[in-house]
């Protein structure tokens, strides 16, 4: 998980550009993606950081192209060479499970509550990789096993609510892997389980994306969880990218307030008890309204005039990029 | 100058948020509802309406074609269309909606004690639903109508009764819902009694659901007293209801079918209106939907 | 029947919560479900007690059970001196308005077909406030106290605000009375990072305005670090450890708490990620292990903790852990010992 040296490959895994994503609700059109380019190594690990509305869920849903039917998409998204939009419905689904593959956040809807876990896994390993029975049956053992599943040849038989929240997700991990994926995207993976086996899924989902050496992207509103995990993070918010840094940079030397915030605004383990907390004043913004300026100025303890009047492009050199009228000022990024 | 000009801007503000809020039910909504206004008005004020009378035979004209004398013509006795349909729109609408009156309040009220309290008094009501469930509906109305004679009252308390078993499953459903939330919890652990819980925290959010399946049901009493009736189990003659008047413009089909499709289009306009306007409220008043 | 943990916290005088070995159990699909199994602790007036512990140890129920929301199988909770599961009818509700509680989701513990200003003016009508005039001038008042402006909110319903201010709009309801305890129920992990620390202030705010107790409950030890004097670790259905917050985090004694304190994600890449050992999933509630609930899951576990069920003693000076074998040292004394 350190800084990344090596040269980018010629042709990233992952290349975003320019999506938008745009959903009609009664109070009119909702803006919850606008505009978002990212791009994505091999075998790197981006986190996505946002609270709710950021809009990072539907911009990982545009990914896969599995937005609600009513949702405008515009931009391009290309995935291992293929450009997405260009692709058949046939086509987009064979990739998916294959090439690109999807962790949710709530373990208990999605995985099928009337299907043994067995043929849950089976059916994606014998769809995607054409293995007959026994084959397949033996890989299914196998993945289980890798996820961290005891009695893995037993409990291929059960049905999801015989397992507990954190195991569920395993399983769910373990039909995402099974197909050797280049991309795992996963949104929220540990949100809706505990803290401790929140660090088990975690560690376990850094250790098969090293041993795999596939990429990975990371969807979460924790900041603690994209902290020691990954190699980049992009920080979302009212639907924009408006920070992008290696992690520890980002951690270390941010330059967008709304980031500087959000990290303070988290209450330190290391902090002694009733240390008043950094709030961010002011409400999310409503996305159905989209001001005119930079989201984030009516909370930001900078904004001037112009931060209300147009909104900042992403700038900034290098691996570390920012929307910003007035980014903070660089400090000295500590060595990871 | 200016503030005229305000005055206009705002007059047209205020005209496009009523245009937004119009536009929010649907144009078919809106038709719906104008379709009931119109037969319900009709219907209430048939004495007083310029038409002739509903059992007035006229044996010269029978079967005649619309006229001026006879707006929608006559039927097989010589009776006017037009007024039998208001005077038997009268009749269908008001079995149809203090029937499943009857249902509301009693059914509703035992589904939401049955839902609220839980235990015994859920295990005694559902049980009890579900028997008079079990009771061929058409048998009983024969059953009781022979018994105790065929009347629009006793047709209204068969149909009315019959119905309770759906609206306490509907309010029962509603009420378990609500009643996990947690603010009927809150409001226990304010010091709410049970009574007020039920009155001011409960009633008003299990009250919407209940009040659109209520029109969905009127729907459906329309279409049973029609069968009914067109069975001659129903509002007995001379009377006139447009179950009895599709069973009556049976035998005309060849000469004159208006006889028989008039009542049966105007039974079909109103259930179709009823189902609109019941289903887009049920739409509305979804708690899910609202949130958004 | 246990003896209740002497808690050298005590000052003088009672303190204004008194909790003794409460049980709560309940039936689920023909099994019994040991939500709270002999739970006992007490808190002071002007304090505030966090308590802390994963989806399913029983904190939540333990929560309605104080505020008699659910039946309790045995066992006292004594606010005042009165003992709260003997009273019943409008005794208890009368007892009702110096106790209050606040939920997680703010949204739902509101009444969806009613106005704000009734909402916030309705803790007044159940205790029998008829004046108009005194409902209008209290609601106006708490409302400013929680940062809401009244003339905006009143006439508003509830999914016409987020959840932040939703659960501003509770905490007003809540103060109305001026209660002397609030029963804090997990209540900012429904809300957003950014929301969240801005509720905890409030909270704090309120509690010096108003001279509050609190007991607030939150499965996120950071947070209730933040705002708590000490802190309660449960453990599916009874309690591991209970002791001053800063000791608590820098000197657990209960293994469990150690494990908690690790596996928190912490916001910096520099912190390295410690070498976790797979420690397998809690137990369940409705089958609990022998002896100590937290053995399965213990690197430190021998015989004697299958047999013998460890009770509260005092370790330290105010440290309460429920331990045969527990940890001296700090946490990295606790990570050595592994």
């Amino acid at each position: 998980m350190g800084a990344a040296t090596q040269a980018r490959p010629a042709r990233p895994l992952l290349a975003i550009e320019g999506v938008s994503v745009e959903l009609p609700t009664p109070r009119g059109a909702l803006r919850a993606v606008a505009g978002v380019s990212l791009e994505l190594a091999a075998g790197r690990t981006l986190g996505i950081v946002g609270e709710s509305g950021s809009g990072k869920t539907m911009l990982s849903r545009a990914v896969a192209r599995l937005l609600p039917r009513r949702a405008k998409l515009t931009g391009a998204v290309h995935f291992d060479g293929h450009n997405l939009a260009e692709l058949d419905a046939e086509a987009l689904r064979r990739l998916r499970g294959r090439s690109l593959a999807f962790v949710f956040q709530d373990p208990m809807t999605s995985l099928n509550p009337v299907l043994t876990i067995g043929a849950q896994i089976i059916e994606t390993l014998r769809e995607h990789l054409g293995l007959d029975r026994s084959a397949a049956v033996r890989r299914a053992i196998e993945l289980l096993g890798q996820v961290g599943i005891p009695s893995p040849d037993q409990r291929l038989r059960q049905y999801p609510h015989q397992f507990s929240g954190g195991m569920r997700q395993r399983v769910a991990i373990a039909i995402a892997l099974s197909c050797e994926p280049k991309l795992l995207i996963a949104d929220e993976p540990t949100t809706a389980l505990d803290v401790t086996v929140q660090a088990q899924i975690l560690d376990l989902l850094a250790r098969e994306q090293r041993r795999r050496g596939m990429a990975m992207i990371l969807i979460t509103h924790d900041l603690g969880v994209v902290a020691g995990r990954t190699d980049e993070v992009a920080v979302m918010y009212a639907g924009r990218v408006v920070e992008r840094a290696p992690t520890h940079i980002l951690f270390k030397a941010m330059r967008m307030p709304y980031t500087q915030a959000l990290i303070a605004a988290i209450p330190k383990l290391d902090a002694p008890p009733h240390t008043p907390l950094k709030a961010i004043s002011g409400l999310p913004p409503d996305l159905t309204r989209p001001s005119e300026g930079c989201a984030f100025a009516p909370r930001c303890p900078y904004a001037s005039g112009r931060c209300r009047q147009s909104p900042p492009p992403l700038t900034g050199s290098g691996a570390q990029q920012f929307a910003c009228w007035h980014p903070l000022e660089p400090a000295v990024a500590t060595a990871p | 100058m200016r503030t005229s000009k305000a005055a206009i801007v705002g007059a047209a503000d205020a005209a496009a948020e009523l245009w937004a809020g119009f536009a929010k039910f649907g144009w078919l909504f809106w038709l719906a509802l104008a379709w009931i206004g119109w037969i319900v008005l009709a219907a209430g004020l048939a004495d007083l309406l310029p038409l002739p009378s509903p059992t007035d035979m006229d044996m010269l004209e029978r079967r005649a074609p619309p006229s001026a004398a006879h707006w929608l013509g006559t039927d097989r006795l010589g009776r006017d269309m037009l007024a039998r349909l208001i005077h038997g729109g009268r009749i269908s609408l008001t079995v149809a909606i203090l029937a499943p009156l009857i249902g509301l309040l009693i059914g509703g009220a035992l589904g939401i004690l049955a839902g609220y309290f839980r235990g015994l008094l859920e295990t005694v009501v559902v049980g009890g639903v579900d028997v008079l469930l079990a009771f061929p509906p058409l048998v009983l109305a024969l059953a009781i109508t022979a018994y105790l004679g065929q009347t629009v009252a006793n047709l209204t308390y068969i149909i009315g009764i019959l119905s309770i078993p759906a609206f306490t499953r509907v309010a029962r459903a509603a009420t378990l819902s609500l009643a996990k939330r947690e603010f009927i919890l809150a409001a226990r652990a304010m010091g709410a009694t049970e009574l007020r819980i039920l009155l001011r925290e409960l009633l008003p959010n299990v009250i919407l659901p209940l009040m659109a399946f209520f029109l969905l049901a009127v729907a459906v009493t329309i279409v049973v007293e029609g069968a009914l009736s067109f069975l001659g189990l129903g509002v007995p003659p001379p009377a006139p209801s447009w179950g009895g008047m599709i069973g009556e413009g049976r035998e005309s089909l060849e000469t004159a079918p208006r006889i028989a499709f008039l009542p049966a289009l105007f039974m079909f306009l109103t259930v179709l209106s009823f189902n609109v306007v019941g289903d887009t409220l049920r739409v509305l008043t979804d708690p899910r939907q609202a949130a958004l | 029947m246990m003896e209740p943990a002497k808690d050298s916290t005590e000052t003088g005088g009672e303190p204004l919560l008194r909790v003794e070995d409460l049980v709560v159990e309940y039936r689920l699909a023909g099994k019994v479900v040991h939500a709270v199994s002999g739970v006992s602790f007490v808190l002071a007036r002007g304090e505030t007690l966090g308590l802390v512990g994963e989806s399913g140890c029983g904190k939540s129920t333990l929560a309605r059970a104080l505020l008699q929301l659910t039946p309790a199988r045995s066992g006292r909770v004594l606010f005042d001196g009165i003992d709260l599961t003997t009273v019943a009818g409008a005794a208890l509700r009368a007892l009702r308005r110096r106790l209050q509680i606040i939920f997680q989701d703010p949204i739902a513990s509101l009444n969806p077909r009613r106005r704000v200003a009734d909402l916030i003016a309705e803790p007044l009508r159940i205790a029998g406030v008829r004046d108009e005039a005194e409902h209008e001038r209290r609601m106006i008042e708490v409302l400013e106290a929680v940062g809401l402006d009244p003339s905006q909110v009143r006439g508003r319903f509830a999914h016409e605000f987020s959840g932040g201010q939703c659960q501003r709009i509770c905490i007003a309801r809540a103060l109305i009375l001026e209660p002397e305890l609030i029963v804090c129920d997990e209540p900012v992990s429904a809300l957003d990072v950014s929301i969240r620390a801005q509720i905890l202030n409030l909270l704090e705010a309120m509690k010096a305005r108003y001279g509050l107790t609190l007991l607030f409950i939150a499965h996120d030890l950071a947070v209730v670090k933040a705002v708590s004097d000490r802190v309660a670790v449960m453990y599916l259905g009874k309690l591991c450890e209970v002791a001053p917050t800063e000791h608590l985090f820098r000197n657990p004694g209960h293994p469990y708490t150690a494990l908690l304190l690790q596996a928190i994600p912490r916001p910096d890449p520099a912190a390295p990620i410690p070498e976790r050992v797979a420690l397998g999933e809690p137990p369940s509630p409705m089958a609990p292990p022998s002896g100590c609930r937290f053995r399965t899951r213990c690197q430190r576990a021998a015989a004697r903790c299958s047999e013998e069920e460890p009770q509260l003693t005092e370790i330290a000076p105010k440290q309460l852990v429920a331990c045969h074998f527990p940890l001296r040292g700090g946490v990295e004394a606790s990570l050595a010992e592994r």
